[in-house]
């Protein structure tokens, strides 16, 4: 029954679109509204969860939170709706939502069949496999006839399959749709090991009985590029979202933090004036105010910060830059001029 | 009266042609509003670019389902996991079905015995499980399994061939052999046997009034033919015995906690409610009757079996109805606890399809279909058990 209550608002919102569906024009929406409407996930720690004081945080939750810097020049105009895996797509097309910042996987069907655009991506993941150091297994090709807990909704279930068939073994999953129910299961000895994004996993080791017990297999078996979505047909919007994305990277890559912000705005190098607006020109070409990268980084930082913040060394989910780090530092963030 | 006023009476002043076009009305609007909401969502979903229909079926799951009593495996199509999925919510209901009217029969008719103990403990059962919530339940049935059992390679193994962990109950089933098949067949002969047996002795006992024990002769047949067959056909022993490889164990038969829980759970939760509803169609049979088949000579048994329960089944099965109709339709939490039933299957299918409108459309279709068959059946035996008027 709960998954019915679960599923069926999502219907009833798609047998709606013609009521609520304003395919372009999501900017003045959001302006005459004031605020703009995140779908996140809201119970993953990192990307989306309210803290103990009932504040969000999170990357996915700073990347919406840099939309409406960009829009209004105040990060906190943001409402959020949590959304479970299978409700999120149909709740940005039937228009519930503006932007769907939720750890959402970019895959060719998506951006088609769904009729949804991709912004950048704001952090590449892939699927590993969260596994009890006990056991003895150092890798995932020794993990033939393993019962395997899967989290559904996403794209794990297709990978995993495909994994174990590509390698000639054999599994068998267990599906809990409650992340919460599924690690309590894996960590009771349900599973023999859990798959999932490695960032998901990390979260969900750091909450294990004895995380140390625990550790990630070597083989990412999947790429995962998570990016905020929007609806198809509004090339503004989507403009907007991505440049808000891309706004937190080209800091990183200047070297603009939310600490030496009004400095630069002294700076000689004609990029940075550029991107801050000192010298206008971007803002209007995307519909905004010429401080809104300024806003940005003032109200939320760089990519860098965002990243350190939410998901760092420094957080209990210890997670690498690694391909996350910028392009002249051996990973894939890299940002189109500013021009 | 004068006739001709009578056929003047124009249409908006007749009652009876007026109700017709209310009801023409009625259905016009229904419809129209059908038609609207259909083409309209149509209309969107082609504007967004989202791709409608059921072509997914044909093409490869690419996803693992956790137990299936058919083949399947991840290169089978969309379509036949949903088959899958739909004969796992089939295997829980009809199980769970079976045994809750059974434990619920038992729960009701204890509720009412005349021994104290007998008598509350079943009022305590009743409290205790209609009054929590199922999915409480079935968290705490699936817990109590995945935290109480060893894991697989400590697995309790209290006789050979049997071994009890947190993957399950596996245990060791005959091989496959003909003689198996020749044993259904006979089981089947049996029961239809016993179908023209059951004419007979009716006949019989309205002829001559001697009563004969159908009961204790049906289950001879039942247990005796097929038992015939096996050994006529080289009574084979061979048994197909799990062994533990690697992670899991292979061989043998497999009943997993999820199943085990959801089954616990349904059943548990149902049977309370049943055991309500049969004790009110027994209470409602007025004393007189039961004093009246006791002055008669009627044994105990007989009281309850010819006199009591006749009538209080025509009190009892339009709300057992009711109940076993949600133990279907609850069966639908399984994807709380990892049971892969039709909900989860199509839920799997929707996500990786987007094809949501679709997919909650099937998932809605197949429960009408459980219940339309469920009450089906439930209201063709409750006009068959109705009064019938001499």
């Amino acid at each position: 029954m709960k998954q019915l209550t679960r599923v069926v608002p999502s219907v009833v919102a798609a047998l709606c679109l013609s009521a609520s569906i304003a395919m372009a024009g999501t900017l003045d929406d959001v302006k005459a509204k004031g605020f703009i409407q995140a779908g996140v996930n809201g119970d993953l720690f990192g990307f989306a969860k309210p803290d103990s004081k009932g504040v969000w945080k999170g990357l996915d939750v700073d990347t919406a939170r840099a939309i409406a810097a960009a829009i209004f020049g105040d990060a906190d105009k943001v409402k959020y709706t949590p959304l479970t895996a299978k409700t999120r797509f149909t709740a940005l097309q039937s228009g519930e939502i503006d932007v769907l910042t939720r750890n959402a996987t970019q895959t060719l069907s998506r951006d088609t069949s769904l009729g949804l655009n991709f912004a950048h991506v704001n952090f590449y993941d892939g699927q590993g496999f969260l596994i009890k150091k006990d056991l003895g297994v150092t890798s995932a090709t020794q993990l033939d006839g393993a019962s395997v807990c899967v989290l559904p909704g996403t794209t794990t279930e297709q990978n995993v399959a495909d994994y174990f068939r590509v390698h000639k073994m054999t599994m068998n999953p267990v599906v809990i749709e409650n992340t919460a129910e599924l690690s309590k299961a894996f960590f009771a000895g349900r599973c023999d090991c859990m798959t999932s994004d490695a960032s998901q996993l990390a979260g969900i080791r750091a909450v294990a009985p004895t995380p140390a017990d625990y550790m990630l297999l070597p083989e990412i078996i999947s790429k995962e590029p998570l990016a905020p979505a929007v609806r198809h047909g509004d090339d503004q919007w989507l403009d907007i979202v991505n440049y808000s994305v891309l706004a937190l990277i080209a800091a990183e890559e200047m070297g603009i933090t939310s600490e030496n912000i009004d400095e630069m705005l002294k700076s000689t190098d004609p990029k940075i004036l550029r991107f801050l607006g000192v010298s206008p020109g971007n803002g209007e070409s995307l519909g905004l105010d010429e401080k809104w990268a300024y806003n940005i980084i003032k109200q939320v930082g760089n990519y860098a910060e965002v990243f350190e913040r939410n998901v760092g060394a420094q957080t209990p989910l210890k997670i690498e830059r690694g391909l996350n780090a910028l392009w002249n530092n051996g990973g894939l963030m890299y940002s189109p001029p500013f021009k | 009266m004068d006739t001709t006023a009578v056929k003047r009476i124009p249409f908006f002043r007749d009652p009876s042609k007026l109700a017709i076009l209310y009801q023409i009305l009625s259905i016009a609007g229904v419809a129209l509003l059908a038609y609207y909401l259909i083409s309209n969502t149509l209309a969107n979903l082609e504007r967004q670019s989202i791709s409608t229909g059921f072509g997914f079926f044909a093409k490869e799951s690419a996803f693992e389902i956790g137990e299936s009593i058919i083949d399947y495996s991840s290169a089978d199509s969309y379509g036949r996991a949903l088959v899958v999925g739909f004969l796992n919510t089939l295997i829980v209901s009809l199980i769970g079905i079976t045994l809750t009217v059974f434990l619920g029969s038992f729960i009701g008719i204890a509720r009412l015995s005349s021994n104290w103990l007998v008598a509350k403990l079943s009022a305590a059962y009743i409290e205790l499980f209609q009054d929590i919530p199922i999915l409480l339940q079935l968290f705490f049935w699936y817990a109590f399994f995945y935290e109480m059992l060893p894991s697989p390679r400590q697995a309790l193994n209290p006789i050979d061939g049997l071994f009890l962990c947190n993957r399950g109950l596996i245990f060791a089933i005959p091989a496959w052999h003909t003689a198996f098949l020749y044993a259904g067949i006979a089981f089947i002969v049996g029961l239809i046997i016993i179908f023209f047996l059951k004419r007979w002795v009716a006949k019989q006992q309205e002829a001559t009034g001697r009563s004969f024990p159908t009961v204790k002769v049906s289950i001879a047949i039942l247990l005796g033919l097929p038992l015939l067959a096996w050994l006529v056909s080289g009574a084979p022993t061979e048994m197909n015995t799990p062994a533990l490889k690697g992670f899991n164990f292979k061989g043998g038969i497999t009943i997993s906690p999820e199943f085990t829980a959801l089954l616990l759970g349904l059943v548990l939760y149902t049977a309370a409610f049943v055991a309500e509803v049969v004790r009110a169609g027994i209470q409602s049979v007025s004393k007189g009757q039961k004093e009246a088949a006791m002055s008669i000579g009627l044994k105990p048994g007989l009281v309850l079996n010819l006199v009591v329960l006749p009538q209080a089944l025509r009190v009892i099965i339009p709300p057992l109805t009711s109940q076993l109709l949600n133990l279907t339709k609850n069966s639908s939490l399984a994807v709380a606890i990892g049971y892969p039933d039709f909900v989860s299957v199509a839920g799997t299918t929707i996500n990786q399809t987007g094809q949501a409108i679709e997919g909650v459309a099937l998932i809605m279709i197949v429960y009408l279909i459980f219940s339309l068959s469920t009450s089906a059946y439930m209201n063709w035996y409750n006009k068959k058990i109705a009064i019938v008027e001499r």
